[in-house]
């Protein structure tokens, strides 16, 4: 036992997709694309963290119980950004945010 | 390795040589590989909630403020954080290639593919510290000496000439309101960017030990979990490099 080995050029490959995802998304932001800059800046980051989690930390080739040790963690960071989040966007009524001289 | 193992076999063990890196309480080296990606993989996730509570404030900030975030994440340098992102992208693909070194019996090249992860890791630092200079240089700094002025040239110059002819719709924020909220985003930036700076000098103290580990030849096709488990925090904080990148210098530099 030793592991899942891989080539070269898979590393390689997943390399240059992340610099080109890198250009892709500081070309993105500089186009109007109101109101989805922001979730496609986030899509990309989230679809590069994806490539590396998936080759470069080798989770392809875990266990499922390291998997679904990694979908608990991501499953409670969508509780924590999702259900925080709930609050503060849907709360104009409240007066907030707060005035700031 | 097969002569350390074969040593280890004259003593107790001659009915069942085992590798010198096995722990008693494992059964097989496998199983003691699958504890350590497991353990590691709870760590990573205490981080990402670690991490995740930050991006909540920063959330609800650039909700609130989103004015203030735009003009502030303009006057970074999309040069320096767009080096450092390659750089950082860079340091992954050589720590994975130290890790594949490790895995294929290759010492030297393990070693060598570590230091260069280092070595990359100390050029986003150093550029790190050209951008936190810049700060203090423009009174960028949260507290009694922050100053901010509409329009000013970003940290780059180029840029400068279209912003002042007026080409920015109307801001919701008033300059005396943008002084305050523009501090927000920057008490931001440096507690983001710091805790991430302070992530990358902790990972490459780790691996200044492995690479010593690795030079005594600690490792073989085997064992290279401590390898392994660096990759894995050293990937880790390129990830959250992947998102703070967009997060706080691309908020909206289309107009």
């Amino acid at each position: 036992m030793s592991g899942h080995v891989s080539s070269i050029s898979l590393y390689l490959t997943i390399f240059f997709a992340l610099m080109i995802l890198t250009g892709v998304t500081v070309g993105a932001a500089f186009v109007d694309l109101t109101p989805f800059n922001f979730l496609v800046a986030m899509l990309i980051a989230g679809f590069k963290a994806s490539l590396v989690v998936w080759y470069f930390m080798h989770v392809k080739w875990q266990s499922h119980m390291t998997k679904l040790t990694l979908a608990t963690g991501l499953f409670f960071l969508v509780i924590l950004l999702g259900m925080s989040l709930i609050d503060y966007v849907s709360k104009d009524f409240t007066g907030m945010p707060p005035v700031i001289q | 390795m097969s002569n350390a193992a074969a040593q280890h076999a004259d003593g107790a063990h001659a009915e069942h040589a085992h590798h010198p890196a096995l722990q008693h309480h494992f059964d097989t080296m496998a199983q003691q590989k699958e504890a350590a990606v497991i353990g590691m993989w709870v760590f990573l996730l205490t981080e990402i909630l670690f991490f995740g509570g930050l991006f909540v404030a920063y959330m609800i900030y650039r909700i609130w403020y989103f004015d203030a975030f735009a003009e502030a994440s303009r006057s970074l340098s999309l040069f320096w954080g767009g080096l450092n992102t390659a750089v950082l992208i860079g340091s992954s693909l050589t720590m994975a290639l130290a890790v594949r070194a490790a895995q294929t019996n290759k010492r030297t090249a393990t070693v060598n593919w570590l230091i260069l992860t280092m070595i990359l890791g100390g050029v986003f630092l150093g550029v790190k510290v050209i951008e936190y200079a810049d700060k203090f240089e423009h009174h960028h700094v949260p507290g009694p000496s922050f100053v901010w002025a509409a329009h000013e040239a970003p940290a780059d110059g180029a840029a400068a000439a279209p912003e002042a002819a007026g080409e920015h719709r109307e801001l919701s924020l008033s300059p005396a309101q943008l002084q305050n909220t523009t501090q927000i985003y920057f008490s931001l930036y440096f507690t983001m960017t710091g805790l991430h700076a302070l992530h990358m000098i902790i990972g490459i103290g780790l691996m200044l030990v492995i690479t010593w580990m690795a030079w005594k030849g600690k490792f073989d096709a085997e064992y290279y979990t401590p390898v392994e488990m660096s990759g894995l925090y050293w990937h880790f904080v390129d990830i959250v490099w992947i998102f703070l990148f967009p997060l706080l210098y691309l908020v909206e530099r289309h107009h």
